[in-house]
Parts: C-alpha cells; sequence; structure tokens
C-alpha cells in the first residue's frame, strides 16, 4: 500500500546541489521522519516524493513502479503543509472534501468520508467555518483531514507543527502518533526538532547537507550514533564533546558523553570543574560546568539539586557509556 | 503644539487636495454645463458658469441625429468582449509566471510592456491592412480583437502581480489532493484571486471603452463605439460646442457612474502590491 523506495535520488537547482545522491528504503506503515538543521535537504527530499520537485536524476519508486515523472497528483499520496495550505475561500467542510470532489466521488460518499474525518479529528462542530475562523490548532487538523478523507497509500508532513506553540505542538504530536497507530498508513514527516523524531518515529533518517548521515531507530541513534554530526544532533541537551589531551587519555581524538551518563561528587572524580549556570526544571536540573583542559560540560542530574554558581565539583564520566570517534568524527 | 502644527499641515494638505481634485475634475463639470447651452452662450466671451438659460435641445438634438443607444451597444460589447476574452487568455498566462517562472519570465513581461511603449500609428497601416483584406474594417468582432490585443500586456501584468500575493503551498496542495491544472486555476486560484481580477476587469472595461485611437480608424458606423459618436460632433464645418458636450456627457456618463461606484475596487486594483 504505502512502500516508497528511493534509487540514486539527486536534486540541483542550477549549480547548486542540494541532495548529491541519496538511495532509501521506507517500508509500508512505516511512520519514517527525516531530520536535520535547516537547508539540509529534508524538505526538498520530501517535495521529491511528493512530486512537487521533478528529481535530477534517480528514481522513485512507490508500492514498486517507477512514479519518477508521475505528477503529484496520481502518486496516492497527501500531504500537510507548514502553512496549512487551506483553501481560504471553502468553508472546513469544502477543504476536507475537496480532494474527494476532485477524483469524482457522488455527494454521498463523500458526505459521508467527510462526517468521518470531521468526528476523528474534534472537527463536527466547525464544518461550516472558513479557515480564517480556526484557531492554529483546529487549522492543521483541518489540513490533516483533508489528508486522511483520499485514503492516500502515504502521509508526508513538512514540519507540521513549527507554526504552532509549545503546548499545542506536543497535543498534535501525540495526535498525529495515534493516528498512525490507528490508520496504519506510512507517514513521512519532516522536521528540524529532534524531540519530535525521538518520539514519534519508527525510524529516523538524519540528513546533513542533503546527505544521509545515518538512519535508524530512535534508541539506535541514541545509542550508538555513527558520527559526531548524528551524535551531537540527536539527544537534548546536546552531547558534550571533549578533545585533545583529556581525551586522549580515554584512547580517542574526540570523546562524547551525554549529560545523563555523568556522575557528579564533591569528593572525587575524574575531572574537576567550577559550576556556571545551574537551570531548574524540577524533574530535571542541568549544570553547566567549567572545566580546565575540557571546556564546558553539561550534566543532567535528576530531580532538585542544589548548588550555587562557582560550587567546585567532580564529575566522571559512565565509562561504558562514553562515545569514542577518530580524527574523522566516526565512531568506533 | 506638535498637535496644532499638524492640524494645520492637515488643512494645507486638505484644501491642496480639493483644489487638485477640482483641477482635475473641472473639465468634466465643464464639458456637462456646456452640453446644457445654447450653441451661442457656449462660445460666450466672458464664459457664463452657471447663470445661463438652460436647455435640453442639445441632447435631442443629437439623439436624432444619432442613434445613441447602437454606440453604446457597441461600446459596451466591445469593452466587456475584450476584457473578457482578455482575462481568458491572461489568467492562464499570468499563472504560469507567477506559479511556474522560468529565467526569461521577466524578460517577456518586460518586452510585454514595452509594446505598450509604442505610439500606436506606429502599426496602424499594417493593421489597417490586415483589417481591409480579412474584411475586418468596420466590425465588431475585428475592433473587440484589436482592444485585447492593446489591454492584454496590462491584464496580464496587473494578475500577476495578483497571483503572486497568493501562497505557493495552496496550489501546491490542491496538487496534492488531486487537482489537475485546470481544476487548480478554476477552483482555487480564481476563487482567491477574485478582488484581483474584478478590479483588472474593471480597469480594463474602463481602457476599452475610452479607447479612441482604434475604434476611431477602424470603424465607420456599423461597429462604431461611443468614442466615434462624440468625434462625429467635432466637425470641419463648424463648431458644435454644445452638442459635442451633450454627446460627451452621454458617452462618458455609463463609464463615469460604474467608475463611481467601483471605485474602491479600482484604488486597491491600481496600488496592489505596493504597501504589503
Amino acid at each position: 500500500m504505502g512502500s516508497i523506495l528511493l534509487e540514486n535520488v539527486s536534486k540541483a537547482f542550477g549549480e547548486a546541489v542540494i541532495i548529491p545522491s541519496i538511495d532509501l528504503d521506507i517500508s509500508d506503515g512505516e511512520f519514517v521522519v527525516f531530520v536535520g538543521p535547516s537547508g539540509c535537504g529534508k524538505s526538498t527530499l520530501l517535495r521529491l516524493i511528493a512530486g512537487l520537485e521533478d528529481v535530477s536524476g534517480g528514481r522513485i519508486l512507490i508500492d514498486g513502479s517507477d512514479m519518477t515523472g508521475t505528477p503529484p497528483a496520481r502518486r496516492r499520496l497527501a500531504m500537510v503543509f507548514q502553512s496549512y495550505a487551506l483553501y481560504p475561500h471553502m468553508s472546513v467542510r469544502g477543504n476536507i472534501a475537496f480532494p474527494l470532489k476532485m477524483a469524482g466521488e457522488n455527494r454521498e460518499v463523500i458526505e459521508r468520508k467527510v462526517t468521518d474525518a470531521a468526528r476523528v479529528l474534534n472537527l463536527t462542530d466547525y464544518l461550516d467555518r472558513k479557515p480564517g475562523q480556526l484557531s492554529g490548532g483546529q487549522r492543521q487538523r483541518v489540513a490533516i483531514g483533508r489528508a486522511i478523507v483520499r485514503e492516500p497509500g502515504a502521509f508526508l508532513f513538512d514540519e507540521p507543527l513549527s507554526n504552532l506553540d509549545a503546548a499545542l505542538r506536543v497535543a498534535m504530536r501525540l495526535e498525529i502518533s495515534q493516528l498512525h497507530q490507528h490508520l496504519k498508513r506510512t507517514m513521512i514527516y519532516v522536521t528540524h526538532d529532534q524531540v519530535e523524531a525521538m518520539t514519534m518515529a519508527d525510524k529516523i533518517v538524519v540528513l546533513n547537507a542533503g546527505k544521509i548521515e545515518q538512519v535508524g531507530s530512535p534508541l539506535e541513534l541514541y545509542r550508538s550514533p555513527h558520527n559526531l554530526f548524528v551524535a551531537g544532533f540527536i539527544g537534548s541537551p546536546k552531547m558534550n564533546f571533549v578533545n585533545g589531551i583529556e581525551a586522549e587519555k580515554l584512547g580517542a581524538a574526540t570523546v562524547g558523553v551525554r549529560p545523563e551518563h555523568i556522575t557528579l561528587s564533591t569528593s572525587d572524580g575524574l575531572w574537576e570543574g567550577e559550576v556556571g549556570v545551574a537551570e531548574h526544571l524540577g524533574s530535571d536540573t542541568f549544570l553547566h560546568i567549567e572545566v580546565k583542559d575540557v571546556g564546558q560540560l553539561t550534566a543532567r542530574v535528576g530531580g532538585e539539586f542544589t548548588v550555587r554558581p562557582g560550587d567546585k565539583l567532580f564529575i566522571s564520566p559512565d565509562r561504558d557509556r562514553l562515545h569514542r570517534f577518530n580524527e574523522k568524527g566516526a565512531a568506533f | 503644539m506638535a498637535r496644532a502644527a499638524s492640524t494645520r499641515r492637515k488643512a494645507v494638505f486638505t484644501i491642496i487636495g480639493w483644489v487638485a481634485g477640482l483641477a482635475v475634475f473641472f473639465p468634466i463639470l465643464w464639458t456637462f454645463l456646456t452640453s446644457f447651452k445654447t450653441e451661442g452662450t457656449a462660445i460666450a466671451t466672458p464664459p457664463q458658469f452657471l447663470f445661463f438659460e438652460w436647455t435640453l435641445e442639445n441632447y435631442a438634438t443629437v439623439q436624432e441625429r444619432s442613434n445613441y443607444m447602437r454606440h453604446m451597444t457597441n461600446s459596451i460589447v466591445m469593452s466587456v468582449g475584450s476584457t473578457l476574452i482578455g482575462l481568458l487568455i491572461a489568467i492562464p498566462a499570468a499563472w504560469a509566471m507567477a506559479f511556474a517562472p522560468t529565467r526569461r519570465t521577466k524578460d517577456i513581461l518586460m518586452w510585454m510592456l514595452s509594446t505598450k511603449m509604442l505610439p500606436a500609428v506606429g502599426v496602424l497601416v499594417p493593421i489597417y491592412l490586415i483589417f481591409r483584406d480579412w474584411g475586418l474594417l468596420d466590425s465588431l468582432a475585428g475592433l473587440t480583437g484589436v482592444l485585447v490585443m492593446v489591454n492584454l500586456p496590462i491584464i496580464v501584468w496587473m494578475l500577476y502581480t495578483y497571483f503572486r500575493e497568493i501562497p505557493g503551498d495552496i496550489l501546491e496542495a490542491a496538487r496534492m489532493d488531486g487537482a489537475s491544472l485546470r481544476n487548480e486555476i478554476i477552483y482555487v486560484l480564481t476563487p482567491m484571486a477574485v478582488p484581483g481580477i474584478a478590479s483588472t476587469m474593471l480597469l480594463s472595461i474602463i481602457l476599452a471603452w475610452n479607447e479612441a485611437f482604434w475604434t476611431l480608424n477602424l470603424t465607420a458606423s456599423e461597429a462604431a463605439p461611443l468614442t466615434a459618436f462624440i468625434a462625429a460632433y467635432s466637425s470641419p464645418e463648424g463648431l458644435f460646442w454644445a452638442k459635442l458636450s451633450a454627446a460627451s456627457t452621454l458617452a462618458i456618463a455609463p463609464i463615469l457612474i460604474l467608475g463611481w461606484f467601483a471605485q474602491r475596487q479600482l484604488v486597491r486594483g491600481l496600488t496592489f502590491g505596493a504597501v504589503k
């Protein structure tokens, strides 16, 4: 129903090469997240799959058939845009019904499917409103409704939650995950937010400068990042990197240690440092500690941790959870 | 103090505005007044402003001597017809330029505009000859065609500016939703651009209504619109100021009334895109 295969796909706009060459296999029913910093080509890759951009080279296979040159309307994919992209002159009902109308469905079928979608998405009371009269979260739900009524082979989400406030983002994240469990359809989701990637994905594709850095499940990427880029990108707060002589003592060009894999002590430890800023979140405390010859390290301590700026602390990374990287930044 | 100064400034600007407005309106007012004078008072020195003997005689004569309704119908057919045909060509053209631009799009737009910089008389002879050979002289079809060509660059330009303001995402969403190019334009682009299309339409109708060069040169009687009707009263045999004014008043009245009711749309149309 919704397997997608990319073979040697490349894209260039004139001289500027956005995606040199990508191979990727997405199985039917998978929730795949493309994540990476802005400008890494993740949205472009999604648009290539959608057919909104033409590839410069390579092939795109959907359910085994070559769709490289097929127009977007005939790829059986639905897309939810960052800007929602609702039709402002149509009511919510008109918006959700639009893809069905384009598919030439008869009136009763359209009415039934629109009603169903509205019920699933809690939009029943808003069917006759125009998009301009809805809140951001409701607009996003209309956009999702418009996508689900077509029963597409796969859903494409292009940073759909970026325009929402933090609380709504968390709620919508959950709704989309539930929708995936309910529909069991392939979803490809683009985001620059690694928390969204970690919480929603079956499989994360980390992109950087148009190249795939690593593909894997959220925990695979967390536990064994292949290189410095993935190590630094996945996980919050960011992994600490130690270079130079202290790293050499631990047997690597660069050593990575996650903030949650640090043991603090007032009496002894590997490194001694001075507390700079302490961020108290209630559930956790993040300490930013300045260590001589090592630089600034971030440590995460569960619960409340009473400490004052300028206090001296001893820091020991958990030896069996260290990440070691060679000069080229690859993990070993 | 600041407030007082700003009030004075406002007063000055208001006066300047009124003076400018009246100066622009004066010829129309004068034409209107003259149309109610006798031929004698019309050329009297010093000119008589309001206190003269009002008469409807000129309107009666004009009605008698020519068929106002036919000229008016011709004007309507030509201006509305050329506008509709123009929109039919310009909407897809502006769509292509706004949403699927190539490296040459700007050049094409400039080239289209450059045709408006050419004096019309420069192509009068070839067009006249084509009209003569194809039997289009003094025909509504021919004239409408010429007006389409004359106004098309402006229609395309205006629509292009409007379309550029429409987020491309929405059209892409339509494409993802299974809309063909035709349906995308009919169901999504056009309804969203209605205000823009309406002001473009109004402007195009007004330009076609007032177009005098081609209408005078390519028509004689059958297809003659209101411009030709006015011109018929500026004859070399003598001055008929009052009758000319009556004909002019009759010719500009419909478009003036349309313009008055549509002024908000028009102003929005002319300044669109200037301020975000």
